[in-house]
């Protein structure tokens, strides 16, 4: 090219060059650095502060659900029969005046102003040296201890929800979508039938079959949870696998089974990762809800709609009962939720605007 | 369209019958006869079997249980009143169930409109985000946390409205469990008008309506607000599964004489009967209202027709 009479012509001098100041705004190209997927979902995760708060406060929690019943002498299901209905009591704070173990009682000639634990009147109640952080229950029991306790059941709701998603729901969408045509006719008309039943319905019918329980909610979930799950799968599977990479991994003679874990899946894991994530507030909430209605797990064990159907039988005398699982709960659900709403904003920024 | 429609009225009756085969089955397989007295011959049992039919042929007897429970003939109570024919009891209930339903129905898809409508026309702003997490906790918190907030400041300490439900104030005593079902309902409408009505602000029908000098309200009911409106179906689903489950927790906690609280009850002293029937009613309901929305869906917009049976096949 250098010897081009173009070339020749072009000479440059001095004067045809001047100095742009910064200021007037000379659109320079900024470089960035290349960043890897991941690391760009992390860092839009990060900036949700919704879902920071979620993130950190389901640590708390399961942190709580692992050691919370062990940092009392007390077991969830001791029941001290002197000491019943005894409302919160924490050292230090009770000097403040709040949780210092005083209730108001709500009767029928006024309002009663008492301290179960310290007599006015001097006499020994023989509870001067006893505390319990969220107080006892009608049993005698602790609070506290049975508010974690529960809380592990809810988180292995979670667990399980998770596992069904996962292990269940992706497989089944993503083989229907894979295979197409007989296969995916089939399996479709199939969780379409099963969608077709109420989830209440489902837990109703095999309450009359199993005695209520843990296994039973876990049998609930397996039977339904896993549809939504399948189903996005599924139409991810549909969009994925007609693109070139599959093509070509096909071509290089990869087996069915390779191309549909190996290629497709990673594809799609933000979705399913989101999709996990909405279930298990949905699943934590069927616990709640049948625990509420009488058919959570067994007693003495402890769950967190359980013990909120316990307190709630007597919520207007001793409201403090109440209080901590439904808390706990509360904070769970809304933290699930925020996480899952951040992640699905992490993983596909375009749905944000929406 | 006539192959979607059949395919899908022939999903539904064959998911009715489905649930119908489970719950004979249930009967079938039940230990023990009806006549598992010790004093009758075996001829008195045959011919008491075949006084009630039970000595023909399981498809005979399941053709007689399907059109029992399709008139509505669910046999009696065992325990919660005895001998009284189910659909008596469910008669004297159905209309309460029906009616806070309604209300709740009513109460949270207006006020769920509103706050979408305002989130989306002050969009990025801090009525967005409060409407945002408004809808949030309602979409996350069961519907019995808000109960029993209610009924413990609203009700009990302030006595503004009664704890419990009474025939004798049936309108009073309806508001706190219909606030309390409602939030689910309008917690999700309010997350989905807000996202369908910022879509289609942004469309250039709306771009065309405002330069031709439309504005005010007429833009946004008109314009707006129609077409953001057209996919709300998809909505419903989970919102009849929530006021499904919400009703049985919310009849409960306000001591509500409705269908939710019957099966609570029939759950919680074994009443099968009772509990079957009511699985069913639910079933039939649910499955009901999912074909109609599928109907509704290729009635109002094409659109969603072809994509949803693309999506299908």
């Amino acid at each position: 090219m250098s010897d081009t009479p173009l070339d020749e012509k072009m000479i440059f001098l001095e004067g045809d060059f001047e100095f742009v100041p910064r200021e007037k705004g000379v659109h320079i190209d900024e470089t960035f650095s290349n960043q890897s997927y991941w690391k760009d979902v992390s860092k839009r995760f990060f900036r949700n502060k919704g879902a920071v708060m979620g993130l950190i406060s389901i640590a708390i929690i399961i942190i709580m659900a692992i050691i919370g019943p062990n940092l009392n002498a007390y077991t969830y299901d001791a029941q001290i029969i002197t000491q019943q209905n005894l409302p919160p009591r924490i050292p230090v704070i009770e000097k403040l005046g709040i949780f210092d173990g005083s209730e108001k009682l709500y009767t029928s000639t006024g309002i009663i102003d008492q301290n179960k634990y310290i007599s006015e009147d001097g006499s020994v109640t023989g509870l001067e040296d006893v505390y319990y952080w969220f107080g006892t229950d009608v049993l005698g029991r602790d609070i506290f201890t049975r508010t974690w306790v529960g809380t592990r059941i809810s988180l292995y709701i979670s667990l399980m929800a998770v596992l069904i998603d996962m292990v269940f729901g992706l497989s089944y969408g993503l083989i229907s979508g894979y295979f197409g045509g007989k296969v995916d006719n089939a399996m479709q008309r199939f969780a379409e039938i099963l969608n077709g039943i109420p989830n209440l319905v489902v837990v109703t019918l095999l309450i009359i079959v199993l005695k209520p329980g843990l296994l039973t909610i876990t049998f609930s979930l397996m039977i339904t949870g896993w549809i939504g799950m399948s189903r996005i799968a599924r139409a991810q599977m549909l969009k994925l696998k007609q693109q070139e990479f599959v093509l070509a991994s096909r071509t290089l003679g990869a087996k069915d089974f390779f191309i549909i874990f190996r290629e497709i899946l990673p594809n799609i894991f933000g979705q399913i990762i989101t999709n996990t994530m909405f279930s298990i507030p949905t699943a934590i909430f069927t616990e709640a809800f049948l625990a509420f209605i009488g058919l959570g797990v067994p007693v003495p064990m402890a769950s967190l709609g359980l013990l909120i159907s316990d307190a709630f039988k007597s919520f207007t005398t001793h409201p403090y009962m109440i209080i901590p699982p439904v808390v706990v709960l509360a904070v769970l659900m809304l933290s699930f939720n925020m996480l899952a709403d951040g992640l699905r904003d992490a993983f596909d920024p375009k749905m944000k605007e929406m | 369209m006539k192959k979607y429609l059949l395919k899908r009225i022939l999903i539904s009756i064959a998911t009715l019958l489905i649930i119908l085969v489970i719950l004979f089955l249930r009967l079938e397989f039940m230990p023990g006869s009806p006549f598992n007295d010790e004093k009758l011959t075996t001829a008195q049992v045959e011919l008491l079997n075949a006084k009630y039919g039970l000595d023909k042929p399981v498809l005979v007897r399941f053709g007689n249980y399907v059109k029992n429970m399709l008139t509505g003939d669910f046999g009696v109570s065992y325990t919660i009143s005895k001998n009284t024919p189910i659909s008596t009891l469910l008669m004297s209930r159905l209309p309460i169930s029906v009616k806070i339903g309604g209300q709740a129905v009513l109460l949270g898809t207006f006020f769920g409109l509103i706050l979408g409508i305002i989130a989306a026309l002050k969009h990025n702003t801090i009525w967005d985000t409060l409407t945002t997490v408004i809808s949030v906790i309602g979409v996350s918190l069961p519907s019995y946390v808000f109960a029993l907030g209610l009924s413990y400041t609203l009700g009990f300490k302030f006595e503004l409205f009664p704890l419990l439900y009474s025939s004798k104030l049936p309108f009073e005593s309806s508001i706190l469990p219909t606030i309390s079902l409602s939030m689910f309902t309008l917690a999700s409408i309010a997350r989905f008008t807000r996202t369908e009505m910022i879509e289609v602000m942004g469309s250039d029908y709306i771009q065309l309506a405002e330069s031709k000098g439309i504005s005010g309200i007429h833009l946004i009911v008109r314009h707006q607000l129609r077409n953001a409106l057209i996919p709300i179906i998809t909505v419903l689903a989970p919102l009849i599964v929530g006021l499904m489950t919400g009703s049985l927790v919310i009849e409960k906690i306000f001591s509500i004489p409705g269908i939710g609280s019957l099966l609570v009850t029939a759950i919680q002293s074994n009443d099968y009967n009772v509990i079957i029937a009511i699985a069913f009613i639910y079933s039939a309901m649910y499955i009901g209202i999912m074909l109609l929305v599928d109907i509704l869906y290729g009635v109002i917009d094409p659109r969603i027709r072809l994509a949803k049976e693309e999506s299908h096949e």
